[in-house]
Formats: C-alpha cells, sequence, structure tokens
C-alpha cells in the first residue's frame, strides 16, 4: 500500500475551515510530548500557556498589547504573500519604523511640544517602514533579486543601526550609561484606552486596519487584482494588471504597517528606543498570516492566539522554569501543522495498492 | 602591525579561510538541493541546529567526528521534516523553509540551553612535519582543521556528481523540467529527497563546524544569519560549483576584513562594518540578477511544486 | 465489434502487441472500456479518435506509464506485465510523445542520454547518436542545447531517441501536429523506412488525410471504446470522421454573405523584439482587417505567434501609437485595458493560466477582461452580482456545461471552459476579436459552437482574427489566411484560393525567409 497526493477538482471549503483547528490541536498533541520530554507536568503546562492568561483582566490586556502588532505587521504581509512575493524582512521595516519616529521624539524631547509630536511620529513610523520596504521591492522589480534574502539582510542592517543609534548619538545622557534614549515626553507616546491598564490607542489602529483590509481584498477591484498577480500572473496581465506595480505597492503598504506597528510599540508600551525591544514580533507575524491564511479576519484571530502563547510562554518561564524558546518551538511546529493541514484544502491523500508494481521506471 | 608584514597576511588569509568555510559547506549543499528543483529556505535552521547538536555530541563524547556526525545527522533529520511536507504533501516551499528556520532557532535553543558557557577542545589543524613548516604557504596548505579540506572535497565531489555521473544528469534534468523527468520514468520525488537530505546534512555540518572548530563554545543564535549568506551564494555562483567557492571566499573575506578594520580604529562605528556582509550580499544579489544575460540560469523547475500524476 | 482485418497475411502467426480488453478507470470514469487491439510487425497502425477518446491512455498503458484496471497485454504471444517505461523499452517499445519531454537548458546528447538507459558509456552514446541521425536523414548536432532548437528538431530529438533503442514498435502521437506540410512528408520517408525494417509503428492521428496516405490500418476509438477496426485506404475521410464522431455533427453554416465594411483592425509595419531569448522577433508586420470579416493566420507553433498575440492585445507595447489600430484610433502605445475599452477583445492560447486564472470562480474570471468595460466597477468596489449575471449570460448562450453556478475554472472540461472564454468576450459585443487557437484541445460538439459563434460575431460587423495550427479549421470559417513564419507575416490569400501546397510552402517559409525557401526547395 501507498500514500499518494491527487489533486481535487476543486477546493474543499469544509477542509478550509477546519484546517486551522487541526493544525492547532497536533501542535497541543506534540508540545505535550516536548513538555513531557523536558520532564514537566504536561497538563499543568497546557493550562499555564493558555488557560491561565485568559483568567485576569491584566493578561487579557496583554494579549490585546502583544497581539497589535503582530496583526498589524500580518495584514501588511498577507498582501504580499497573496500576491506570492515573500516579505521576509517586517522585522527590519518594523525595527526602522521604530527608530524613524523615534527621531521625532527624541528631537524634541524635553521641549514643551505640542499634541502633534504623536501623529506626527506615527507618519513618520509608518512612511520610515514602507521606503524601507521599497529597498528589496525596487531590487526585485527593476533587477529581479530575490526578494527574500534581500528583505531578510536588511532586517540584520536595521538591528544593527539601531543599536549603534541608542548606544551612540540618541543615548540618553542621564541613562547611566544604558543603551537607550531618554523615556518619552507624554505627547510622545501613545494614550492608554482605560485608566490603569495596558491597552492602548494601537489596538484601535489594529481593529481599524483589519476592517480596511477585509473591505478592500474581498470587495474592491485592488484587492482582486493583488489576489490574481499572486494566483496567475499571466492571467492578471491579460487582465491589464501591473505585476511590477503591485509588488512595490504591496511592499509599500507592508513597510507602512510594519512600521507603523514599530512606532506604536515603541511609543507605548515600551516608552523609549532600546535595542532588543522587539521580541520578534516581524518574524511572528509571518506565522501569524499563515495561521490565519492570509484572510484579515483569521489574522486577527491567529494574533490573538499567537499572544496568547506568548504571554503564557513567559507566565510558564517563571511558574515552572520552562525556557522561553519552547515558544518558539510551539509556534515553528504550528506553522508546519497548519501548512501541512492546508495542503489537504488542494488535495486529496488516497491509499494506493501497490499490488501491481507502481510505475517507477528507473534510469 | 604592518599591513604587508607576512605574518599578518598568513593569519588573515587563514581566518578567510576558517570564516569561509561554512559558508561553503553549507552552500554546497544548497546547490545539490536546488539544481534538482527545491528551494530549501530552511538552511539557517539546519545549521543552528547543527551547531547544537554538534557542540552537544562533543562534549558528551570528547569527540570532534562523533560532534561532527551529530551536526550532519541533526541536519538531514530537519531537511527530512521540509521533504515530508514539500515533496510529500505539496506544501508551498518558501513557507515550509521559513517555518523550519523558526522552529531550528527555537530547537538550537532548548538543545544547546544545557550547554552554554561550556567549552571544547576545539578541531586538531593538520600538521605534516616539514610542510606545515613552509613559511606562508605551509600553514594554509598543510595546517588546516578536517573541515577545511572536507570543504574543498566536497565541492569537487560534488562537481564531479554533478557534471561527470549519469546520476547527477538525472538530477540536473529534475531540476530543469520534472514533468519531462517524470515522463521519462525518473523518480522525481525520490531524487528531490536525496538533494534535500544532502543539503540537510551539508547544512547540520556546516553548524556544526562553528562550535567545533571555529569557536571552541556554543551560543545561542551563533550562525549569525549564515544560512541566509550561504542561499545567497547559491545564486551568486549561477548554481555551478566553480564559482560558488570564489563566492564563499569572497564572503569570508568581507566578514574578516571587517573585523581588522574595526581594529585600526578607523572611527567608523562598529556595527556598520558588522553590517557590510548583509550589504555586500544585497548588492550581489542585485548586481547577480542584472548582469543575468540570455536566459535565467536558474533550474528552471526551481521552488515549482510537483504532483506526479498516476 | 471489429471489423474486417485488413490483410489476411496475418492468419497463424502471433501479432507482435495485442491487448484485451484494457480497460482503466480514474474514480467512475472509464478512460479505456475493454479495448482489443492488435499490432502486427511491418505495419503502420493508425490510432484514431477525437480529443478525449481515450487514445492517450491507451498508448500511455501500453509504454508502461499507466496501470490498467483490467484486461491484459500480449507481446510476442506471451502475457506482459509493465512496471515501467523503462521495462517496456527494453521489450523494444518505443514513444515519441506530442508533447515532448526535453529539457531545454541541456545539450541534444545529454537529453537523448537521459532517454535511454545508460548502458553505455556517454561518449560511444554520442557517437552513436550522430551515426543514427545521419542514417535517417535527422541530422542532429549533439552539443547544442535544446532551447536553441526549432520545433520540428526538438521532434527529432525525440525520434532519434526512440530510433536508438532499434525498438521493434515504435508509438507516435500527433506527430504532425507541430511540422509543415513539407516535413511531414519528411517524416513518412522516415516511418516508411522503418516499416520496411520490419518495425511495428502505432501513429495516433485525427488528421484524416494523413491516415489515409500512410496507414495499412486504423483502429477507431470514441469515448473510451473501440468502434471499429479498418482499412483506410478503402474508406472515405467522411466515413472515417463518422465512426470516430458518431452522431452527425452540425455543419457549420457561413452566413449567406457577410457585408465587410471598414478597416477595424490594421497594423503597420509591427517590429518587436522578443521577452526572452527563446522567443521570435517580429519584423514588419502588416495586415488590414475589416468589419465582417475573419482573418486566419496559419503556421506552425513557434513562429512568432504567441508574440504577435502579446503585440495586439496590448500585454507588450511600443511607443509607437500607429503600430496597431483599432477602430481608426492608433492603439499601439495602449495597455490591454485600454484597447479592451476601445472595443477590442482577446482569447488566448492558454486556457488555464493565461485566459483564466485556474483556482479563481468563473465569476472572477469574468471579472478578469470585463473590470475594463463592462460596468462591474464603480468606484473602485466591485459588483459581484454583474460578474455573476455575465457568468449565467455565458452559460446559456454558449451552452457552458459545469457542476454549480459559480465553480473554479479548472474544473470546467477544456471544450466547457474555452466556450466560458470567448463567450465572456463575444458577450462584450466587441468590435474586433483576435483569437488565438480556438478549438485546440476542444470536443468536436464545443468546437462547433465556438466556430459558429466566431461566424455570427463576424456577420454581426465585428473583425475576427483567428490564429490556429489547424489547417482544415481555418478553411472552414475565414475568408483570408495569412502564414506566419518566423516572425513574418504573408500577403493574405483568399481562402478559396489557399491550397494546401501554397499554405505548406509558406509555413515553411519560402517566399518569407530567403534561408528557408532554400531549404523547401531543396528538401
Amino acid at each position: 500500500m501507498q500514500l499518494v497526493l491527487e489533486k481535487r477538482a476543486e477546493r474543499s471549503n469544509t477542509i478550509a475551515l477546519v484546517s486551522p483547528l487541526i493544525a492547532i490541536g497536533l501542535t497541543i498533541v506534540t508540545m505535550v510530548i516536548l513538555f513531557a520530554i523536558l520532564g514537566k507536568n504536561p497538563a499543568l503546562a497546557l493550562r499555564v500557556y493558555f488557560i491561565d492568561p485568559l483568567t485576569d483582566s491584566y493578561s487579557l490586556q496583554e494579549i490585546a498589547v502583544k497581539a497589535t502588532p503582530l496583526v498589524m505587521i500580518a495584514i501588511g504581509l498577507s498582501l504580499c504573500y497573496l500576491a506570492n512575493v515573500w516579505n521576509i524582512g517586517a522585522e527590519g521595516q518594523f525595527l526602522i519604523g521604530a527608530v524613524a519616529g523615534s527621531w521625532l521624539a527624541v528631537k524634541t524631547n524635553g521641549t514643551d511640544a505640542g499634541p502633534w509630536v504623536l501623529p506626527a511620529m506615527l507618519v513618520m513610523g509608518a512612511t520610515g517602514g514602507a521606503l524601507y520596504a521599497l529597498i528589496p521591492a525596487i531590487c526585485k522589480v527593476r533587477f529581479g533579486a530575490s526578494e527574500i534574502l534581500t528583505s531578510l539582510m536588511l532586517v540584520y542592517v536595521a538591528d544593527l543601526f539601531l543599536d549603534y543609534l541608542v548606544r551612540g548619538p540618541w543615548r540618553d545622557p542621564n541613562g547611566f550609561n544604558f543603551p537607550t534614549t531618554a523615556e518619552f515626553d507624554p505627547v510622545a507616546t501613545v494614550p492608554i484606552l482605560v485608566e490603569g491598564g495596558r491597552l492602548h490607542l494601537g489596538a484601535i489602529f489594529a481593529l481599524i486596519v483589519v476592517f480596511a483590509a477585509a473591505v478592500m481584498l474581498s470587495r474592491m477591484i485592488k484587492g482582486f487584482e493583488i489576489r490574481v498577480v499572486g494566483a496567475a500572473p499571466r492571467a492578471a496581465r491579460f487582465g491589464g494588471f501591473n505585476s511590477k506595480q503591485l509588488i512595490v505597492l504591496t511592499f509599500a503598504i507592508s513597510g507602512a504597517l510594519s512600521g507603523l506597528a514599530g512606532i506604536i510599540e515603541v511609543a507605548g508600551p515600551v516608552g523609549h528606543l532600546q535595542p532588543g525591544f522587539s521580541p520578534g514580533y516581524g518574524f511572528t507575524a509571518i506565522i501569524v498570516a499563515f495561521l490565519g491564511r492570509l484572510n484579515p479576519v483569521g489574522i486577527l484571530i491567529a494574533g490573538l492566539f499567537l499572544a496568547l502563547t506568548f504571554i503564557g510562554g513567559e507566565q510558564a518561564q517563571i511558574a515552572m522554569k520552562i525556557p522561553l524558546d519552547v515558544t518558539k518551538v510551539f509556534q515553528g511546529i504550528l506553522l508546519f501543522y497548519v501548512l501541512a493541514c492546508d495542503s489537504l484544502i488542494l488535495y486529496r491523500i488516497r491509499l494506493v495498492s501497490t499490488s501491481r508494481q507502481v510505475p517507477s521506471g528507473t534510469a | 602591525m604592518e599591513l604587508l608584514d607576512p605574518k599578518f597576511l598568513e593569519s588573515v588569509i587563514l581566518s578567510i579561510l576558517a570564516a569561509s568555510t561554512p559558508l561553503l559547506i553549507a552552500a554546497t549543499g544548497e546547490l545539490v538541493t536546488e539544481r534538482s528543483g527545491v528551494l530549501n529556505l530552511g538552511v539557517e535552521g539546519m545549521m543552528i541546529v547543527g551547531a547544537a547538536c554538534g557542540f552537544g555530541g562533543a562534549w558528551l563524547t570528547g569527540s570532534i567526528i562523533v560532534g561532527a556526525i551529530c551536526g550532519i545527522v541533526a541536519g538531514a533529520l530537519m531537511s527530512l521534516i521540509f521533504a515530508l511536507m514539500t515533496l510529500g504533501l505539496a506544501v508551498n516551499q518558501v513557507a515550509t523553509g521559513l517555518a523550519l528556520t523558526i522552529l531550528g532557532i527555537g530547537l538550537s535553543g532548548l538543545i544547546g540551553a544545557g550547554f552554554v558557557g561550556e567549552r571544547i577542545t576545539p578541531a586538531a589543524h593538520l600538521y605534516i612535519p616539514g610542510l606545515t613548516d613552509i613559511p606562508f604557504a605551509g600553514r594554509i596548505l598543510f595546517g588546516e582543521d578536517a573541515f577545511v579540506y572536507l570543504s574543498l572535497a566536497l565541492l569537487i565531489g560534488v562537481w564531479w556528481f554533478l557534471y561527470r555521473t549519469r546520476a547527477g544528469l538525472v538530477l540536473r534534468a529534475a531540476g530543469d523540467n520534472h514533468v519531462s523527468a517524470h515522463a521519462l520514468g525518473y523518480p522525481v520525488l525520490r531524487i528531490r529527497l536525496f538533494a534535500v537530505m544532502f543539503g540537510g546534512a551539508c547544512a547540520g555540518l556546516a553548524g556544526a563546524y562553528l562550535p567545533l572548530a571555529y569557536t571552541p563554545f556554543f551560543i545561542p543564535g551563533m550562525t549569525a544569519g549564515r544560512g541566509w549568506i550561504a542561499l545567497a551564494l547559491v545564486v551568486f555562483a549561477s548554481w555551478r560549483p566553480g564559482r560558488l567557492a570564489i563566492g564563499a571566499y569572497l564572503f569570508g573575506a568581507v566578514t574578516i576584513l571587517q573585523l581588522h578594520v574595526q581594529a585600526f580604529g578607523l572611527g567608523i562605528p562598529s556595527q556598520f562594518m558588522s553590517s557590510l556582509p548583509y550589504l555586500a550580499t544585497v548588492i550581489v544579489l542585485v548586481l547577480i540578477s542584472r548582469a543575468r544575460t540570455g536566459g535565467s540560469t536558474a533550474p528552471a523547475a526551481l521552488g515549482n511544486t510537483f504532483v506526479p500524476d498516476r | 465489434m471489429s471489423d474486417s482485418t485488413p490483410v489476411s497475411r496475418h492468419s497463424g502467426e502471433t501479432p507482435l502487441l495485442q491487448t484485451v480488453g484494457l480497460t482503466k478507470r480514474y474514480g467512475s470514469f472509464a478512460a479505456n472500456d475493454s479495448i482489443d487491439i492488435d499490432i502486427w510487425p511491418q505495419e503502420i497502425h493508425a490510432l484514431l479518435g477525437e480529443n478525449g477518446a481515450g487514445k492517450s491512455t491507451l498508448v500511455k498503458t501500453i509504454y508502461g506509464l499507466v496501470q490498467p484496471s483490467e484486461g491484459e497485454m500480449r507481446w510476442e504471444g506471451k502475457r506482459m506485465v509493465l512496471s515501467g517505461p523503462s521495462e517496456a523499452r527494453s521489450r523494444g517499445i518505443a514513444m515519441v510523445f506530442q508533447h515532448f519531454s526535453l529539457f531545454d537548458n541541456l545539450t541534444v546528447a545529454e537529453n537523448v542520454a537521459l532517454g535511454l538507459d545508460g548502458k553505455e558509456s556517454f561518449k560511444d552514446m554520442s557517437a552513436r547518436l550522430e551515426q543514427v541521425s545521419r542514417t535517417y536523414g535527422l541530422p542532429l548536432d549533439p552539443r547544442r542545447e535544446v532551447w536553441q532548437l526549432s520545433v520540428g528538431e526538438r521532434q527529432r530529438i525525440e525520434i532519434v531517441r526512440a530510433l536508438m533503442q532499434n525498438p521493434k514498435f515504435l508509438i507516435l502521437d500527433e506527430p504532425t501536429a507541430v511540422l509543415t506540410p513539407q516535413e511531414a512528408d519528411q517524416l513518412f520517408i522516415v516511418l516508411n523506412r522503418l516499416k520496411s525494417e520490419g518495425r511495428a509503428i502505432l501513429y495516433i492521428s485525427h488528421k484524416l488525410d494523413e491516415v489515409k496516405r500512410l496507414c495499412d490500418t486504423a483502429t477507431i476509438l470514441r469515448g473510451g471504446k473501440k468502434v471499429s477496426t479498418c482499412n483506410p485506404k478503402a474508406e472515405t475521410a467522411a466515413s472515417l470522421a463518422r465512426m470516430m464522431v458518431g452522431t452527425e455533427i452540425k455543419e457549420v453554416k457561413a452566413a449567406a454573405a457577410r457585408k465587410i465594411t471598414v478597416p477595424r483592425l490594421v497594423v503597420n509595419d509591427l517590429c518587436l523584439e522578443p521577452d526572452d531569448p527563446h522567443g521570435v522577433r517580429l519584423q514588419n508586420i502588416s495586415l488590414e482587417l475589416r468589419g465582417g470579416e475573419i482573418l486566419g493566420i496559419a503556421g506552425v507553433a513557434g513562429n512568432g505567434q504567441d508574440e504577435f498575440f502579446s503585440a495586439l492585445s496590448g500585454e507588450r507595447y511600443s511607443n509607437d501609437p500607429g503600430t496597431v489600430v483599432i477602430d481608426g484610433i492608433g492603439a499601439g502605445h495602449l495597455s490591454i485595458t485600454q484597447r479592451r475599452k476601445l472595443g477590442a477583445a482577446f482569447v488566448p492560447e492558454e486556457r488555464l493560466g493565461h485566459g483564466t486564472a485556474p483556482r479563481m470562480k468563473l465569476s472572477e474570471n469574468a471579472l478578469l477582461t470585463g473590470h475594463a468595460a463592462s460596468g462591474m466597477v464603480r468606484f473602485g468596489f466591485v459588483d459581484t452580482p454583474a460578474t455573476l449575471s455575465t457568468v449565467d449570460r455565458t452559460t446559456q448562450t454558449f451552452d457552458v456545461r459545469k457542476a454549480k453556478r459559480d465553480p473554479e475554472a479548472a474544473s470546467l472540461s477544456g471544450g466547457n471552459l474555452q466556450k466560458f472564454i470567448v463567450g465572456r468576450e463575444i458577450l462584450r459585443n466587441p468590435a474586433v476579436l483576435v483569437v488565438s487557437q480556438p478549438t485546440w484541445g476542444v470536443d468536436a460538439g464545443a468546437a462547433a459552437v465556438i466556430r459558429q459563434a466566431l461566424l455570427d460575431l463576424a456577420a454581426a460587423g465585428a473583425a475576427v482574427l483567428v490564429t490556429s495550427q489547424d489547417l482544415d479549421e481555418l478553411a472552414e470559417i475565414t475568408d483570408r489566411i495569412a502564414v506566419m513564419f518566423h516572425g513574418r507575416l504573408s500577403e493574405a490569400l483568399p481562402t478559396a484560393e489557399a491550397t494546401r501546397e501554397k499554405l505548406g510552402l509558406l509555413m515553411g517559409g519560402s517566399g518569407l525567409d530567403p534561408k528557408e525557401t532554400a531549404h523547401a526547395a531543396g528538401a
């Protein structure tokens, strides 16, 4: 007997709905095994990871806070991936957006600037991210260079650039030599939504972005163009859609969203610019995009779910001494299962009898 | 130190060789994978797992060889996961490669957690009395560690395999046109499976080189993007083994030279110098893509999913 | 079920290959249904049938690429079960596919080596390759890379590769589909020589005149079943066609006299460099097409038809508006969307991937070409009901058969998808319609619908340009025919005057390319 893949005549809609759930289920099973290998109580670990963070208001807010950048970045990435261009450099665009917006905060720090500062910072963050994303886009469109490699290399560059800035020209003179800028002024800080809590304005932004993306992709001709360019490039050309323009557009939007998320993160929950302020949101957002199957609402749910695992991972480290790397492993395995289950949308797996030898025809 | 002092030059060349070796090994493996038509972006993940397992194996047994084997096996197993997904389930290769990298980084952190801070005796360097003592050329030619010689042997072996054996011809055919290869009766998926696992084994070995010979300890994230640079090298080499060696040594040179320039204290921020290898990769990719006149030199079927019809 | 076997010289001997009740099912669909066929040495045996009749499946089974669901095969009298093509080859069965199994970036010698079993050294094989190719009049240079070769030369590789196995039985699948009439004659000489050497040949074709000329026996398949075995030389083309198709196909009727009006599509001195190195350069192409006219462009694939289509459609454009003029307006510099707004419509050769996005729904594919000028987009938003109604109207008017109201394009059969694609454009009432290979790979019923639709469109006053490799089709529906060769377009002949010989010569390049004229003269 042998397992073979057979293409389905049409996408299976039932599988499309159910596959993320199957993937999550399989991942949990794998994690139970992993916890057991690590010598931790699996049931307790699962509870600390997935249930506990949902039980008190503080961690619920934290989930939303962590989900905000994930969702914003992932929406941008989903546009690129739908167009079949692989923006891997979201982390770099995230950092550069933070840097671009922080410039204004650092410049106006201590001066009595007006409330225009924060909106200006946000605009600069988005613009910075967009421009940084245009580098790999233009390298691809004009020169044919792989956007995967160029966008990724630029992540390392962005990281080093940020490091240079906060250790050098932007370092807080009163900061005891720590590599960080001064704390941002209140006008340069993203306002909190509920007094005393952690939920900030960025969450509203994220929701708006989700809504806008949903409308664009399902109802607007531009969304259709993006989808066709990714699904059938020659048909897109036949339809009159300019794939180069669309590639540049999706990268620009993605970069802008990542950059915006970056400055919001720095001007919000963190409050100042420092190296390593990002726990790899740009990369986790890739998983969010796939888990949400490149669909805005799916991404919202997936972002919340992954944020949950971040919080759970932190708590598990404190409560059960489970290393933080386990969260990364979980995310990687989850992505694998999601991709594997998604394959069933397009293909069927069948058992085929090999009582007659299957044609192999070796050389 | 005088720039042209032979001793200084010798040590620079030695360090370039050392820095280039992991790039060369990983890129050689990926070259074979891509020539068969598969794009495996998970090289960084496989390398770093190879580093963790390689160090662990050597530290636990005291043998560099065991460490190297652990690295190879780890890389091959990681690539097996990739193969099951992309070849078995026809999953998109780009997404799977990324997932492999993310998983690899996480796994290596878990595995390596127990070894951080430990040290081992690094791989021995060759010593042939008389030959190795020749000033300047002696240590470069006859005083390297086994990995360096292995990397060159691997490259030559791959070249010979691809262009002088029938199996290599079949592999190149599968990467050029998997539909034709299948129609002629060749087991495309099986060929690709071997190519992918070879690439994984190489990536694991390259990763293991870092804590076994380059620096005698393990730090999480010690690959620092070398896997990605190896991928760029394959493009730079236009998928041909000869140019791969040139590319690997060039990149090794950039990595080493920026360290020396930093040491000269020219006032250039260290972060800028450290970013040179990455910037160089971007520039090289742009230049190489522009320079490609005529047909694309990439294997025509690269990255395309193949599901045989029955 | 089988008719009189043609010659009694076979009585008492066993056939070289025999299939008994051979059946192949895919799910509930029987591609081959209980087929009995006998192949004897020293004969050229035709396998006739229209697209979808089961010829390819049968032949793949004989070659070991596909395993039968039921029935058996016998080789030289003994039962044969094949594990794969290499075992077929070891028995002496060789096959030349319709779609070549070649590797563009490898050399001729490497390509041939991959088709053989690797028992001899590469050097020896290369030498033998040169010798065999010279012996049979199919010269090849082992060191050239395949992407540089023409279609006819590529087929030579396939044939030489098969001949180098010294086969007892050679199968050819639609070999002349990509050849000029003169190249086809050359092929027949080779095949007759092979037959005289004692080999058996199975010749798959749907070209009845060829089969009558070349073949001793013909087996006809229809709907997966064998309909009859006969002597094609004793039959007429009409009787063969009837056996192939079954019911009488409604004859395509041209309108009594179509009114020819003003020029609606004019091409002036169009030159275009190819996009990629394997492409063909267009040189000084000019034509004038009037409303009510159907102009056909004949030519073997790979002579610039794709490039010409891109230039007409606007997928590639130049700086000079005058090169392509639509309804009097210079459009050479306009994009495809702008040309659609001017009233032009286009149907490309490739249904899936070019004419439609395969995994998208029909309504989305209607939007693909309709967004420009068909009222489907308002203020950037898509009017989904409008796209759906287009699908409904196309389905009704052109009899598109599908499983549900709005399925994915890839789930439709070739003929039905082609009806949708052609219909979607015709329903826009275009002034100019440019169609490429309108009935390639389409069943006879759908082909008739499509051809009638083209005629009706012209009768309504549109200018229609049809590119086709099927000379019969062009003879049926066009008013004038021009030939494309090496990127040049010949003068258009009135269809009534365009004989096979004339067209064949033009397709072979005489009169168009001085080098080829010399070659054709020497052929």
